[in-house]
């Protein structure tokens, strides 16, 4: 495949400012819209007086809860998240009005007049005082503050411990992040007269989006066209939250008739939209005198917010990746999902594995300490290998199986054992502390067991050669259109400039889920492929008489089509002509169902995914003995991602990812205070710059996936997962402290 | 009469667009949208354009501050006849592109870098893009280009100036 230049189909787009995002986007007699917040944590009987606000110049209406036709409450697994929220309001990020005016500043001036009252009640806000006795139900449904508890069965680990040579009890806590992508949430939404309401949405879920917005106006799918426009990242940020912006604007434009621009400010984007998922994770381990992880049993709980969103798909694959990529033959596990009154928890790159490699990564180093056994060893002994059974009885065939391969490059090019020797371990001539350390991972590829996985492609072959192709995957800004571009181009051995990457519409294409849980290039590629082996057979069939052969001998390569032996080919104009003559559409469209998963509810048993990229990531740094100020030197990552379509592109994800994990190690902390946040902008939520970063070298690994047509599996999750631990452990070989409560901060008196 | 130089072309600036963010006035009155926004609180660097050849914030320079002065913003970066920028160009051939929201503010940044210094250092760079945040690339591809730009300029002894104004 053609992967060593860079290709980007939207590059050219991007570098010269041309790259259209949904705030670019402006029609003729476009209304501004803005929301309204209400300064409580939890309240009820809301009231919402909009009389001084509507005389307010410029304004148009003033939308509550009351003028929705459909829905005001929706969600992808719960039905709780409210739009508009009317009555209740259950978080300090819950929009109770949609300011409409002729602009932005009139639709801001005249929301500042919006006058909300309601009866504060006592919010709920830590996971401990939501688990209390008579503490106050939080969720809109049900009776409890759990709203989500996933088992996990695979042995007995409790008769075990007794006899164990080590026997860990760990507490583990991670923080609320945002997602901080640079382009705020916008959308632009469009009365079409044939009653169609377009929307040209900053979002990662165009079908999503849809279901949102038909909720909320009380149509059906087919009334709504999401189209894709650019999107200036998501990270899983821009799914459920940047649907109901999306639905917002599409409210105000069906009521006034007219197109609606709703932009977010920064502030109302860190104050409304769902983060990361807090953890707190307890530990226990059983390990033998050799380094054998004989037991374990875990207990995560997870601050879920208010709404639901998708925290049972997050803690469902913290269950099933519950103790990182190593074999435990017992153990047990127990993850809930708690509701409370803090800003709400969802989706976001990693999806409840780098919470869990936090703690899993450094208990592996604490016991090999303990034991005096190298981290390597310790990893080594325990880790999966080729037919190996996971904890959830998942027996790992079908792919290559290869974390201790892919650790040993690691290690290798970063120098780890040499450097590992001069680790200072809190001592130091200089004024610097130094440390290396690393963790390992394994990442359950796409959705998993965890919900519907397949994806479609269509390929639209025009009559002058060239070639239209879409697919249900969403360019977020990963690439992922040039990844399916020069997926095509190899099955049909075409030029890529052949090729036009059609964005496609929620009217166009069928539902092909979410462009989240590393499934772009896997499931959408995967796509590519059917289709164009179906394409391939089309042409050869109805071309194979002018090319002298069989059907069968056909073959597309160069940018032409052959014969047999090369004696007869014909150009893609020339074949074009040729089907249009004998009235055959040159068309495609190929669907992609992931390979078989399985799980039990009540055993947490099964099989989760259908593949796993291999990981490892090694950090250097110094730690700075008067501050406690940690400078990294040097990162390495390697990632077994099956094949590389788009070698740089696929880096970039590595260097990207890492940075996100190092915000997440370092900086980063969405701090909740009240249930309120003074984190509303990029002085108060520091995510890292340039100069924070240390040089990273990524190491492709490429084993072919058989489970992927194309063999590539994916890389935007695993390169987030596991540099925080990385760097946690280099700590503690640079300190001799150990943190276990994410973003790290090291007090000087810690080095004293 | 207010003017301003934007990308070689003068606009007369009307008196009640003196107090607009040059932001708000190029994004919505002279339909330069290639400038982004990101925070509007000049943390971002997204909006950054060039101000007599030093790199500012749009969002936090008021329109009748760039009274008088030459702006290039990422428009203006092109030749005449459309030929990308040595630093544009470096940024596709190092795969520096991902969402590219940044990217804008990012070319505009390092252009003012390579104004005054045409052979910097990796730590020059990482320096003059601190107040440029990215959250896709974790900016090392970003700096490979910038690094591969000032190459490019030096050794093909290229006019680092941006395309517009050295054609006025």
């Amino acid at each position: 495949m053609r992967s060593d230049t860079p290709f980007r189909n939207d590059a050219h787009a991007k570098v010269t400012g041309r790259a259209t995002y949904a705030d670019d986007v402006s029609f003729s007699g476009m209304l501004h819209a803005v929301p309204v917040y209400a300064d409580y944590v939890s309240a009820k009987d809301l009231r919402i007086d909009t009389r001084e606000a509507l005389a307010s110049p410029g304004c148009v209406r003033v939308i509550t809860a009351a003028d929705v036709p459909g829905a005001a409450m929706f969600g992808q697994i719960e039905k709780d998240y409210p739009i508009i929220a009317s009555d209740r309001v259950r978080s300090w990020g819950d929009v109770c009005a949609i300011v409409v005016a002729d602009t932005r500043e009139a639709a801001k001036a005249a929301a500042a007049l919006v006058r909300i009252t309601a009866t504060p009640l006592k919010p709920v806000l830590g996971i401990d005082e939501a688990l209390a006795p008579g503490a106050p139900v939080v969720p809109s449904y049900g009776d409890s503050n759990i709203v989500t508890h996933h088992r996990l069965r695979h042995g007995d680990p409790e008769p075990l411990f007794a006899g164990c040579e080590l026997v860990l009890e760990e507490e583990f806590q991670t923080q609320a992040i945002e997602h901080a992508y640079m382009e705020p949430e916008a959308a632009v939404c469009v009365p079409r007269a044939d009653g169609v309401v377009e929307i040209y949405g900053s979002m990662q879920h165009p079908f999503s989006t849809r279901r949102f917005v038909a909720a909320l106006l009380g149509e059906p799918l087919s009334n709504v066209e999401v189209y894709t426009i650019s999107v200036g990242g998501g990270f899983g940020g821009k799914d459920d939250n940047a649907a109901a912006v999306c639905a917002r604007a599409a409210l105000a434009a069906r009521l006034t008739g007219r197109p609606v621009k709703l932009r977010y400010d920064r502030e109302w984007s860190f104050r409304e939209t769902y983060k990361r998922h807090p953890y707190r994770l307890r530990y226990k381990v059983g390990v033998t005198s050799e380094g054998k992880i004989l037991a374990v049993k875990a207990t995560m709980h997870v601050d879920s917010g208010p709404y639901l969103s998708v925290t049972p798909w997050v803690t469902w694959r913290s269950t099933a990746q519950c103790f990182g990529p190593y074999v435990v033959d017992n153990i047990h596990a127990d993850v809930y999902g708690v509701a409370t009154n803090n800003i709400f928890s969802g989706a976001m790159r990693g999806f409840g594995s780098p919470q869990v490699n936090f703690a899993v990564e450094q208990i592996m180093d604490i016991a090999a300490h303990k034991l005096k056994i190298h981290p390597l060893g310790m990893r080594r002994i325990n880790m999966v290998k080729q037919d190996s059974i996971t904890v959830t009885g998942q027996r790992l065939s079908g792919h290559t199986v290869s974390l201790e391969d892919v650790m040993n490059r690691v290690v290798h090019e970063i120098g780890f054992r040499k450097k590992y020797e001069l680790c200072s371990f809190g001592k130091s001539e200089t004024e610097e502390l130094y440390g290396i350390g690393l963790a390992v991972s394994y990442r359950g590829s796409s959705l998993g067991a965890e919900g519907m996985d397949f994806c479609s492609c269509i390929i639209n072959g025009q009559y002058d050669g060239s070639i239209l192709l879409e697919t249900g995957i969403h360019e977020n800004g990963q690439g992922s259109e040039s990844a399916m571009t020069l997926i095509l181009a190899d099955e049909l051995g075409t030029d890529l400039k052949r090729i036009r990457y059609r964005r496609s519409s929620t009217s166009a294409i069928p539902d092909s889920g979410t462009t989240v849980a590393t499934r772009g290039t896997v499931m959408g590629g995967s796509a590519v492929v059917v289709a164009a082996r179906q394409y391939r057979d089309l042409l050869s069939d109805h071309l194979a008489d002018r090319l002298r052969c069989k059907p069968q001998d056909v073959t597309f390569h160069d940018d032409k089509i052959w014969g047999l032996n090369y004696e007869y080919s014909l150009t893609w104009e020339e074949a074009m002509r040729e089907l249009f003559l004998q009235r055959i559409t040159p068309y495609a469209f190929g669907t992609f169902q992931a390979p078989p998963v399985s799980w039990d509810d009540t055993t947490g048993q099964g099989d989760a995914y259908f593949t796993y990229v291999y990981s490892c990531q090694a950090v250097e740094l110094a730690v700075d003995k008067k501050t406690g100020k940690v400078r990294l030197l040097n990162i390495v990552a390697g990632h077994d991602i099956g094949k590389a379509i788009n070698r740089a592109l696929l880096l970039g994800q590595m260097y990207g990812g890492m940075t996100q994990g190092i915000g997440m190690a370092l900086m980063e902390d969405f701090v909740r205070d009240g249930g309120k946040t003074p984190c509303l902008n990029f002085d108060t939520y520091k995510i890292p710059r340039t100069t924070d970063l240390p040089p990273m070298t990524g190491i492709i690994i490429e084993n072919h996936d058989p489970n992927s047509l194309t063999g590539a599996k994916g890389i935007g999750e695993p390169a987030l997962e596991l540099i925080a631990p990385a760097i946690a452990n280099a700590i503690y070989n640079a300190t001799g402290v150990r943190y276990t409560k994410l973003p790290i901060q090291i007090r000087p008196e810690d080095l004293a | 009469m207010n003017s301003i130089t934007i990308n070689g072309t003068v606009f007369e600036v009307r008196d009640d667009e003196l107090e607009l963010s040059m932001l708000t006035y190029l994004r919505e009155r002279r339909f330069l949208t290639g400038t982004k926004n990101g925070c509007e609180k000049g943390l971002c660097g997204s909006c950054t354009i060039v101000m007599n050849d030093t790199a500012v914030r749009a969002c936090k320079t008021p329109v009748k501050k760039a009274i008088g002065t030459s702006i290039v913003t990422i428009e203006g970066m092109e030749g005449p006849s459309g030929e990308l920028h040595p630093i544009q160009k470096a940024f596709i051939d190092a795969g520096a592109i991902q969402c590219g929201f940044c990217t804008p503010g990012m070319v505009m940044s390092s252009y003012a870098l390579l104004l005054r210094e045409p052979k910097p250092s990796r730590d020059d760079i990482r320096k003059a893009l601190r107040g440029n945040l990215c959250r896709c690339t974790g900016y090392q591809q970003i700096i490979d280009a910038v690094e591969l730009a000032a190459q490019v300029i030096r050794e093909q002894e290229l006019s680092p100036k941006a395309g517009n104004v050295q054609s006025s």
